[in-house]
């Protein structure tokens, strides 16, 4: 039963197993997971999980989620990374429990210990029961001693693991249950709205505080504290009909205003930036030797999600408590310290759901504001709801992109030497240290602003996520320029750099199949030498019916995205079909992917299908615009998502679930693949190439009049 | 103030509040029916879709006196855990959701679609939704869990 596992990350930083399982209460097991629900069924996922490494019916356990009071510290629930990571952490905890558990009665009883196995919960001898159970023997057993991962996990014979389970909170949601932090009512909760400093630095030069009463039409208290506005009040519509207003009664000085023109993203290329070279240095060409170069461009796009941020935060008796849909309890916590000077012993940070995340949008920068307002309000319950337009005004975006790939070529059109350089402002401003609260920013003796940074490579990168071709190529390097100033806050959201780079190297990859007179699924299979690669790109050709040599230019297109997410998570193939006159309509998609081993397979396959109507809202509709206050997109219709009379047919498979391999991440798989199939299949329906996202009608009219 | 009288989920209710309170903030605040959901405040999300007399109605931007004798459904009112509205009983089915935040609005408006259209075709599902964002993309499930609750309710599963 030994193993020699290294222990992973997280039971390094959480190490004692009653961090992760406990037998508090007759019958139940406590399970706690760091990582949180952020619509993507992970509470059902590490149920699974724990069901099966503990052998005990799910019905049993209770999980604890993203608590700084009860769970382990996982850091950030983001990147495809929760199964991959916390529920590998998860997993060994729970075998490791089992084991001490048989160990245990195996020792005391006089047992064989292979003789001994645990049936929901009871432990049985040769298949019959003792008579003991977890909970007969947890008083003799310590869970605070560390874990060492030395019982391999269970390899096949899964109970709960691979099974489709039904998600945990989705039946709350679909009866009108109370289910998100913006349901949650506190007795003398007070409602509060913030009227937000226009940029970093701006200074208020005047608040007309009469006209804003008169719009509540009722009783509001105003909070200034610096440059540091909010409306509060115990009527919501009142609070709400006053800060409608508000923005327009309150005079700012300190504005510089930006130019609108950066909206678009070749813009980068002339700014300041850090550079780096990832891989050899670049090399001339041979005299002679084929090349091939293009550059694809996006714009900064909005997480967008369907409801606003939202939190409730009270302080009382010296104790801050708060209840926020953040990806990060510890590192929000962290953040909240820093910014109120407070003690972290004396914050708590509960998790509580929101609407569906998709990266670092405005959910911490609405935990501060209510924390802030709390500080000042003790003993009143404080919720925070943005307005619609604060949170498309507001809200970190990911950053525009430029992405140029350069390639030499062999005698048969293959790169044997390729550059991906990228051009990108920071995918990453999370709160942590104590910056990058709009708060904080507001509040008098605001924090530096945080240096530029991007999240390491050894984290999967940021502007540089995908950036190297998972394709068997002699050389491969990444030139990256992290440019330092963006007009607009930017941060992670799904998929970061992968989907522009994805998009890059998908489109060059078509344009050298043709040069080199090759089917693009072909080519694709001829530059890979990963199996588990060609056997998505294969499977996905035979469930799109994959026809080579289909005629170009005939209004209707196919084309076919490849990527493995930050070449270190899922695989994921997609092939899109489109009809094109003026617009794009996406009519169908096909997607295969290998996680691994897969946990829920119907959560997996809702993720990845859930990424291919992102993605293809990204590559079809998406842009944030911009005006010289900052940014002008600020509702549904400035910004535009896909809708239902617009969504494709999606078909979508697992390769290899069922594979004993370790569970890769899918959550953000097929993202880049999409936007990559689209774009192909665009230009294969119009015989001319879009290299700048998203392909509206606009700017197919524009590439059909140049052509 | 005069108290606005209307039938919510089938009971008779008396609300005093000023009569331009929003719909969306009667049922939140002072019903407690929090079930549906404020999107935008600016009637382009559907999250907070009600019906109201059997049509489809952004909440957020119905004041209350409109509603004055009038009967309003809420996802509250459409089914519960032990009586679920095939409509519910399908989406959980299908497991058609994933942030959930968008599914009360979507709810409504696919009841609002059946009770008119008993058999609609995939493009007529796509269009009584249109009104709905779903950001997280689950809109292919909801499709097709609204196809599977039509036929249970052609198959006299409905109620």
């Amino acid at each position: 039963m030994s193993a020699n596992i290294p222990l992973p990350p997280l039971l390094e930083t959480n190490p004692r197993l009653d961090q992760w399982v406990k037998f508090a209460e007759p019958g139940k097991v406590t399970v706690s997971t760091g990582r949180v629900e952020i619509g993507q069924g992970v509470l059902t996922a590490m149920l699974q999980i724990a069901a099966d490494e503990l052998d005990v019916s799910p019905e049993r356990i209770v999980l604890q989620t993203g608590d700084t009071d009860l769970t382990p510290n996982e850091g950030y629930t983001a990147g495809s990374q929760s199964i991959q990571y916390g529920g590998v952490a998860l997993r060994l905890a729970c075998a490791e429990v089992r084991a001490m558990f048989l160990d245990h009665a195996a020792a005391r009883f006089g047992h064989e210990r292979d003789e001994l196995s645990v049936d929901d919960g009871a432990i049985a001898r040769r298949g019959k029961p003792t008579g003991q159970d977890y909970w007969s023997l947890a008083s003799e057993i310590d869970l605070s001693r560390h874990a060492t991962a030395g019982t391999a996990p269970k390899s096949g014979n899964y109970r709960e693991i691979g099974r489709d389970a039904a998600r945990v909170d989705l039946a709350g949601k679909v009866f009108g249950a109370p289910s998100f932090v913006h349901d949650m009512i506190a007795d003398g909760m007070i409602h509060a709205r913030v009227v937000r400093q226009p940029q970093r630095g701006a200074t208020i030069a005047s608040i007309d505080e009469a006209a804003i009463r008169r719009a509540g039409k009722g009783a509001i208290d105003i909070l200034r504290d610096g440059n540091f506005v909010a409306i509060l009040g115990d009527d919501e519509t009142t609070v709400d009909a006053a800060a409608a207003v508000a923005p327009g009664h309150v005079a700012w000085d300190g504005i510089d205003p930006i130019n609108p023109g950066q909206e678009e993203a070749r813009w980068l290329l002339q700014r300041p930036s850090i550079d780096r070279v990832l891989g050899p240095e670049p090399v001339n060409p041979a005299p002679g030797q084929a090349r091939y170069e293009a550059s694809f461009t996006r714009m900064h796009i909005a997480h967008a999600s369907v409801g606003p941020s939202s939190a409730l935060a009270v302080f009382k008796d010296g104790h801050l408590t708060v209840w926020s849909h953040t990806q990060g309890v510890y590192p929000l916590r962290a953040a909240l310290a820093r910014t109120l000077k407070l003690d972290p012993a004396h914050i708590s940070v509960k998790h509580a759901q929101g609407p569906g995340c998709y990266g670092h949008n405005g959910a911490d920068d609405a935990a501060a504001d209510a924390a802030v307002i709390a500080m000042r309000r003790p003993g009143v319950p404080i919720r925070v709801r943005w307005r619609r337009e604060d949170e498309f005004g507001f809200e970190p975006v990911s950053p525009a992109m430029v992405t140029t790939v350069r390639a030499a070529l062999d005698d048969n059109g293959r790169p044997v030497d390729w550059t991906t350089e990228i051009w990108s402002g920071r995918h990453s401003s999370r709160p942590g240290g104590g910056g990058n609260l709009l708060a904080a920013e507001a509040l008098p003796n605001p924090p530096p602003a945080s240096p530029p940074a991007d999240p390491p490579e050894s984290n999967g990168g940021g502007g540089t996520r995908n950036g190297e071709p998972l394709y068997n190529f002699a050389a491969k390097r990444i030139v990256h320029h992290l440019v330092a100033e963006t007009p607009v806050r930017t941060s992670s959201l799904r998929g970061l750099g992968a989907t522009i780079n994805v998009f890059a190297i998908e489109s060059a990859i078509d344009e050298l199949a043709e040069r080199a007179g090759m089917d693009p699924v072909e080519y694709r299979l001829s530059i890979l030498a990963d199996p588990r690669a060609k056997a998505v790109v294969e499977h996905v050709a035979r469930m799109a019916d994959w026809q080579p040599g289909l005629s170009v230019g005939t209004g209707k297109g196919r084309g076919i995205g490849f990527a493995k997410y930050k070449n270190r998570a899922a695989y994921a193939a997609v092939v899109a079909e489109v009809e094109v006159d003026e617009a794009v309509r996406l009519t169908r998609v096909w997607c295969a992917a290998d996680g691994g081993l897969i946990i829920n397979p119907d959560g997996a396959l809702n993720q990845l299908e859930g990424g291919i109507i992102q993605g293809a809202s990204w590559a079809l509709k998406e842009g944030v615009r911009l005006d010289a206050a900052g940014i002008s997109s600020r509702d549904w219709e400035s910004y535009p998502v896909l809708r239902f009379t617009e969504v494709p047919e999606v078909f979508c498979e697992l390769v290899g679930a069922t594979a004993d391999l370790p569970p890769l991440g899918v959550g953000e798989a097929s993202g880049g693949p999409t936007v990559a199939a689209i774009a192909n299949a665009v230009a294969h329906a119009l015989g001319t190439r879009l290299h700048d996202l998203p392909l509206t009608r606009e700017r197919i009219m524009d590439a059909l009049l140049k052509a | 103030m005069t108290p606005t009288n209307f039938t919510i989920n089938g009971n008779a209710v008396s609300v005093n509040a000023n009569e331009d309170t929003p719909l969306l903030d009667v049922l939140r605040n002072h019903l407690g029916l929090v079930g549906t959901k404020f999107g935008c405040g600016l009637e382009q999300c559907g999250c907070c879709m009600v019906l109201i007399d059997g049509e489809p109605v952004k909440s957020c931007g119905k004041a209350l006196s409109t509603v004055a004798g009038k009967t309003v459904l809420t996802i509250e009112g459409l089914g519960t855990p032990e009586h679920p509205h095939p409509l519910q009983a399908a989406f959980l089915d299908e497991q058609a959701g994933q942030c959930g935040y968008c599914l009360p609005g979507i709810l409504i408006s696919a009841k609002a679609l059946l009770d008119h259209n008993p058999s609609p075709s995939r493009a007529e599902i796509a269009a009584a939704l249109d009104d709905n964002i779903c950001r997280c993309g689950s809109h292919i499930r909801i499709l097709k869990a609204v196809e599977h609750a039509a036929a249970a309710m052609r198959a006299g599963a409905g109620r």
